[in-house]
């Protein structure tokens, strides 16, 4: 019954949040709409995302975002050396495959979106089975070891937290 | 206090801005769309994001009233910027790149935008007509 109602928890606490912080004041009227909205949109899109995400380590995710958080300011400051002073003909792209031990789709976009704000790489598609990342290396002289990179430095600990 | 965060809310603005330019510099100066595609998505989204964060910080500190919006935009942008890099990037392959140019999807067999050998339909046409 419970799961019926409220078919995905996380999105629902998600919504009510940022329904309040788009309020962007705090008045009751706006928590009951907020709490309107947040039981009737997951019930409209659970027919469309039948399975539940499970985080098993929420402290741990906090703990990834933070990482991601630093690793984008990294990013930022090494692709904008790379933009400013290395010329073109230097610049060495390389296309990568990554092969995913992850199998939650959620588990899957979330790498994705990692790899494409973290450092010089950007994912560009997915395997039809989705077992492997297709990822584009803006300056890799060695794509083995950004490949390797993005496995023990993302994968890894995306793994303890979804599976 | 007020002397420091303010130094850290121009800080933050200059910031931003240094990396905005520098992202669309970069659309400019990296020679194919593959790698133009780097700039926009890192450079401009910590120049959008500083940006934001100074402006949280000032209606924070500053103003009568506090305002999370910013909270907001930075979230959604982070959400958002992965996902038009990845439409661009498919679209891309889907119209200028070759099976053979990109590295084999180990363990299986196809890319979601990219199969071995495709024919271009137009061809396919051509031949079924004459």
């Amino acid at each position: 019954m419970i799961w019926r109602l409220f078919p995905h928890p996380l999105l629902s606490i998600l919504l009510t949040l940022v329904w309040m912080l788009l309020v962007n004041r705090f008045a009751w009227g706006s928590l009951v709409f907020a709490v309107i909205l947040a039981t009737i949109i997951p019930i409209l899109i659970a027919p469309y995302w039948p399975d539940r995400p499970r985080i098993r380590r929420p402290i741990k995710f906090l703990a990834y975002s933070a990482l991601v958080v630093w690793d984008i300011i990294v990013a930022n400051i090494q692709v904008a050396r790379i933009v400013l002073f290395m010329p073109n003909r230097k610049l060495q792209p390389a296309w990568v495959n990554v092969p995913l031990e992850l199998t939650a789709p959620e588990a899957i976009a979330v790498l994705g979106g990692t790899i494409t704000l973290t450092p010089g790489t950007v994912t560009c598609d997915v395997s039809d089975e989705g077992r492997a990342l297709l990822v584009h290396c803006l300056h890799a002289p060695d794509p083995d070891a950004v490949r390797d990179d993005i496995k023990s430095r993302y994968e890894a600990r995306l793994k303890e937290i979804f599976e | 206090m007020d002397m420091f965060l303010e130094i850290l809310i121009s800080a933050l603005l200059v910031i931003g801005g240094i990396f905005g330019a520098v992202g669309s510099y970069g659309l400019v100066k990296l020679p194919d769309p593959m790698t133009r595609l780097h700039a926009p998505t890192k450079a401009a989204t910590l120049g959008v994001g500083s940006v934001l964060f100074a402006s949280l910080l000032w209606f924070g500190f500053f103003s009568e009233q506090s305002s999370w919006h910013e909270l907001l935009i930075i979230l959604f942008i982070f959400l958002t910027a992965p996902i038009t890099g990845l439409m661009i990037a498919k679209s891309h392959i889907h119209r200028s790149w070759q099976w053979h140019e990109l590295p084999k999807p180990k363990p299986d067999e196809n890319w979601a935008t990219c199969a071995p050998d495709r024919e271009e339909p137009e061809a396919e046409h051509q031949k079924a007509m004459g």
